[in-house]
């Protein structure tokens, strides 16, 4: 965090560079080049997974299954729980 | 010669650099003065070579230390992955090793692929294999060095704005970047999606196009991989006189500006002469929007990679800094594991797509990439066969050397065009500035691999010793 | 200046969360799953693991598809996937994939009723777009931690967005349930509310009748049942006025229901304030549906709920609360159907299915296709009555023992349990004889013209015969002794 002013100073120096985009001539129907390969999708096939196991090797915090955190601070529900979050 | 005793040439040729002379050679380098530091990691288990089949039965490769393999760690060369080994393996390592061939090691580079040196590898640099007091190049630094050492005949990379090719020119190899979606990405660490794809590294065009060609296809678990047939890469030596009869060399003016360093120039006028010899057509083309390649790639790429790197939160894998909030975990994870050029890029990243600039930088950055990308397109429509431009404006340069971030970017003009516009692009050693290797690059339209490959092959077999001199 | 006198009106819009039902996750082949040992189904895919890929799966495509298409909407032969950037620990790549500036559908709509004057009351459907859901989190399994588990994380989702078309909280519960109808006929998803597989979020605001302007919106995320969604949002309303009628403002936010203190509080998450930065996801090409895939999908679609009501009103004058109680479920439409076609007769099916059927499921707690009672035996037993066979009284004792033997014919059962009515004439006269000696004042009245006992004698009849007698033949021949 003590870098932050210096990092800052050097974005802003490197984006000044970016400005001659600013003059750039316009392309219509712009794209990036995975809008080239055309759309594969995959069947509904269930194939076995067994990666709980794996993970115990590479999580940093693990029990019964689940990937532990510190216990997220939010208000306490109904049942002294936090709430979940949900995607909007 | 045909395509299948070509390809079983160039295997032959892998096979008698085996995994014990691979072993021989590692020892003898990395007991030099200091090392190169090529390797994060070794595979030292060598007895399970013996009862490998295949046409590269026992043939070592070296691998990029971003591309999973599940028998060493995958660190990126980062902080936050230390020791950690991936659950599954990629696909273009499940590949070479359905052919027999065995991981040696793992390679150091630019931590997540961000730099052009090696040098901001959370382990330390990698040095260049002929002067310890230079980069060899990056981010897939280590690979190079591998190669250009003679460790390992062959290696992978990976590329997102010129990461295989400049390295490769650097240390005098050969280095191709395919067309994007030839080959999977999955278990490619990503660091720009629209841009990332695996490279090889060879000591000759054709061991480098035997393995392109084994790990290319389509891959079902990647949805931007190319659902076409890989066509024969390996080319043929060729016997007659003018081989590259009818051929059109491309010579894009933006790609020699005033400013180039006089022994590339040199360079590049003599392969160009040699290229004519071998009956090519020079012409000189313009490809205006060069210019602009630089900033558009240093938009889109730190973008991709501010979202890509999301996922290294110190949750489900890799270090977790000591924290009692989940805040504490990211922001503590993340500023220790991510060294400063990481950072750097995920900040500008993140700037450029906040919903009130992502006008003035995303989208504008897209639009200049369309741009070039339609300037490439029709250059080879208009009958180009290939690009052949410098690899890099110079030579390897000193460690410690480039200390303004905007300038170690630029040493990337010539290579991010090929990643913007998803074409195949290669370097071939051409000879030497002062000692130092230069390296020569061609481009080509989408999945014309084959052709890049027979130029350059025939450009090879003319320079012959004259392009390590 | 106070403000009290004036009258306020709610403006509703939801967003509503539906998992689809595939068989595997939308981006990776892990099984979708609800209730299971955690961390069981993931993959380096849907764990987020570095160099893993998301790969689209086509039965979420699909669905989705399908569910636009019963909402009305336009599906667009383009659609972009997005990455929604925020850092949760139940997201495990730190970003969500959505979709944003072109999502897979737009402008549809849900008719909740009609109008006074008939006409149908539309609330129409903004968008429809395709994401992945995120893990779920347990807070009070382990002292000082949260608990991840991503085995719901890469489940299949549409989010279905409604314009601000709702003013009421009853409207808003009406909305919701016939979205759920839909979706359910359309057949994309469990829609069950208690397992999750629907979510739903209420984006409310307050003006004054009579204004056309929007106030500021609270959302009140992740109800769970139809109370909740009326109750919250009328909760939120007096909040809102209040806070307004005070002279302060409506704070932009998000609020959660909480249901036993019966009021919603601010959760403390930064939702809402977030700039996801949102970017087209370049590991995924966009979405093309091509005008013979939606046509397929259309075609794959039954006959949907609106349709329905008014072909149910239409060809069988059934009475709306009759047909909203058939159309509860599309299984039970499906089977009054398929009744009224055996039977020949709506009007009876209906009152079959919703009278005798409908108690014996509440009862057994089954649903209708675990109903014992084949469509053709219970036809058939409609028949039987209908001929006269059997009295509506023995019609229904069949039933019982029909759903006991339902291997069983019912005209067989109906013999064996004696349910047939008696129509011969010698049998039914020997009934009548026997009820005019035992009763011989009310038979002499009778015989001397008063009509009116009639009724009493045909059930002294009926009970004389047990119940076996043909009313309808009891009280001809009793006629006749008048006549
Ligand atoms: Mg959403
Ligand atoms: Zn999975």
């Amino acid at each position: 965090e003590a870098q932050l002013p210096a990092m800052a100073e050097e974005l802003t120096g490197i984006l000044r560079h970016m400005d001659v985009l600013r003059n750039a001539p316009r392309e219509a129907g712009a794209v990036n080049s995975v809008s080239i390969t055309p759309s594969v999708w995959r069947s509904d096939t269930i194939e076995p997974s067994d990666h709980a196991i794996a993970m115990e090797r590479v999580a940093p915090m693990m029990r019964e299954g689940f990937f532990l955190v510190p216990r997220l601070a939010t208000h306490e529900g109904p049942d002294g729980a936090p709430e979940p979050s949900v995607p909007s | 010669m045909s395509g299948a005793s070509l390809r079983m040439e160039a295997a032959a040729g892998l096979r008698a650099h085996g995994i014990g002379a691979a072993m021989a050679r590692y020892d003898v380098v990395r007991g030099g003065a200091d090392g190169l530091h090529a390797f994060l990691s070794i595979e030292r288990a060598v007895d399970r070579v013996a009862d490998a089949e295949g046409s590269l039965a026992g043939v070592p490769f070296a691998v990029k230390d971003n591309i999973a393999t599940h028998v060493l760690p995958t660190t990126c060369a980062s902080r936050l992955l230390e020791g950690y080994v991936s659950p599954y393996e990629a696909t273009v390592v499940q590949r070479l090793r359905s052919h027999g061939a065995v991981v040696f090691g793992k390679t150091n580079m630019d931590e997540f692929g961000m730099g052009s040196s090696t040098e901001h590898s959370a382990f330390g640099p990698t040095y260049h294999p002929l002067d310890p007091t230079r980069v060899p190049g990056g981010s897939s630094g280590g690979s190079a060095a591998a190669v250009a050492s003679g460790i390992v005949r062959v290696a992978l990379g990976s590329e997102t704005g010129g990461s295989v090719r400049q390295p490769a020119a650097f240390c005098g190899v050969v280095g191709i970047k395919p067309t994007y979606g030839r080959v999977s990405r999955y278990g490619l660490v990503a660091y720009a999606s629209s841009l990332d794809q695996v490279g090889v590294f060879g000591t000759t065009v054709a061991e480098a196009a035997l393995m392109l060609e084994l790990i290319a296809g389509h891959d079902p678990r990647d949805a931007t991989s190319l659902a076409v047939e890989v066509p024969s890469m390996v080319p043929a030596t060729r016997t007659d006189t003018r081989p590259l009869q009818g051929i059109v060399v491309g010579r894009p003016r933006e790609y020699f500006p005033e400013t180039l360093d006089s022994r590339v120039q040199a360079t590049c006028d003599r392969a160009f002469d040699i290229l004519r010899e071998l009956g090519a057509e020079v012409r000189d083309v313009s490809l205006p929007s060069t210019s602009l390649a630089v900033p558009a790639y240093y938009i889109i790429a730190p973008a991709e990679a501010s979202s890509n790197l999301a996922r290294f939160d110190g949750v489900r894998f890799g270090r977790r800094a000591a924290a009692d909030s989940i805040q504490g975990v990211y922001e503590h994870s993340r500023s220790a594991g991510f060294g400063r050029e990481v950072q750097r890029r995920i900040l500008l990243g993140t700037y450029v797509l906040i919903a009130g600039y992502y006008d003035a930088y995303y989208r504008r950055a897209q639009e200049v990439r369309a741009a070039i990308t339609r300037e490439m397109l029709a250059c080879f429509a208009e009958g180009v066969d290939v690009l052949f431009t410098p690899t890099t404006p110079t030579p390897a340069f000193r460690i410690g050397e480039v200390t303004d971030p905007y300038t170690m970017y630029l040493a990337d003009v010539f290579t991010v065009t090929a990643n913007l516009a998803g074409i195949p692009a290669m370097s071939l050693p051409i000879g030497r500035a002062e000692g130092l290797p230069v390296g020569g690059q061609f481009m080509a339209a989408r999945c014309e691999e084959p052709r890049m490959l027979q130029v350059a092959a025939a450009l090879e077999q003319a320079l012959g010793a004259e392009a390590h001199r | 200046m106070s403000t009290a006198s004036i009258a306020w009106e709610m403006v509703i819009g939801l967003e509503v969360h539906c998992q689809l039902r595939t068989a595997t996750k939308i981006f990776c082949s892990c099984a979708t799953s609800f209730g299971e040992a955690p961390n069981q189904h993931v993959c380096p895919v849907c764990l987020g693991l570095p160099g893993a890929l998301p790969v689209l799966n086509a039965e979420a495509v699909t669905l989705a598809v399908r569910a636009s298409l019963a909402l009305g909407c336009t599906v667009h032969e383009t659609s972009i996937f997005a990455r929604k950037n925020y850092f949760y620990p139940d997201l495990p790549k730190g970003y969500q994939i959505s979709q944003f500036d072109q999502p897979l559908a737009t402008d549809g709509d849900v008719v909740i009723g009609r109008h006074p004057d008939g006409s149908p009351h539309r609330i129409r459907v903004h968008r429809v777009h395709v994401e992945e859901d995120a893990g779920k989190l347990v807070h009070d399994r382990f002292p000082d931690h949260s608990a991840i588990d991503l085995n719901r994380a890469g489940t299949p989702l549409v989010e279905i967005v409604s314009e601000p078309d709702l003013r009421s909280a009853a409207e808003a519960a009406r909305y919701a349930r016939r979205l759920k109808q839909i979706l359910e006929y359309a057949d994309v998803s469990d829609a069950n509310m208690e397992e999750g597989s629907l979510r739903v979020d209420v984006n409310l605001s307050i003006r004054p009748v009579g204004s056309t302007e929007l106030g500021t919106r609270t959302e009140i995320k992740n109800l769970n049942s139809f109370t909740a969604i009326e109750r919250a949002a009328e909760l939120e309303f007096v909040r809102q006025v209040a806070l307004r009628e005070r002279g302060d403002v409506v704070e932009q936010q998000t609020l959660l229901y909480d249901e036993r203190r019966q009021r919603v509080r601010p959760a403390r998450s930064k939702e809402g304030s977030h700039d996801y930065r949102y970017f087209p996801d370049p590991d995924l090409p966009p979405l093309r549906v091509d005008a013979a895939f939606l046509e397929a999908q259309r075609t794959m679609l039954c006959e949907l709920p609106e349709a329905r009501r008014a072909r149910l009103a239409e060809q069988y004058e059934l009475p709306e609360a009759d047909i909203e109680a058939l159309l509860a479920s599309r299984e039970l439409a499906d089977w009054f159907d398929a009744l009224a076609k055996a039977s020949g007769d709506g009007r009876r099916s209906a009152h079959w299915l919703l009278g005798s059927v409908l108690a014996s499921l509440n009862t057994s707690g089954q649903a209708i296709n675990a109903y014992p009672v084949s469509v053709s035996q219970l036809a058939a037993l409609m028949h039987l009555e209908a001929s006269g066979a059997i009295s509506n009284t023995a019609a229904r004792q069949l039933l019982l023992v029909m759903e006991r033997e339902p291997s069983q014919d019912p005209h067989g059962l109906a013999e064996r349990e004696g349910l047939l009515q008696v129509r011969d004439d010698t049998a039914l006269a020997q009934w009548i004889d026997d009820v005019l000696r035992e009763h011989p004042a009310e038979a002499a009245r009778f015989l001397a013209g008063e009509r009116k006992l009639q009724g009493v004698l045909i059930g002294l009849v009926m009970k004389k015969s047990g119940g076996s007698a043909d009313p309808k033949r009891v009280s001809q021949l009793l006629g006749a002794r008048v006549a």
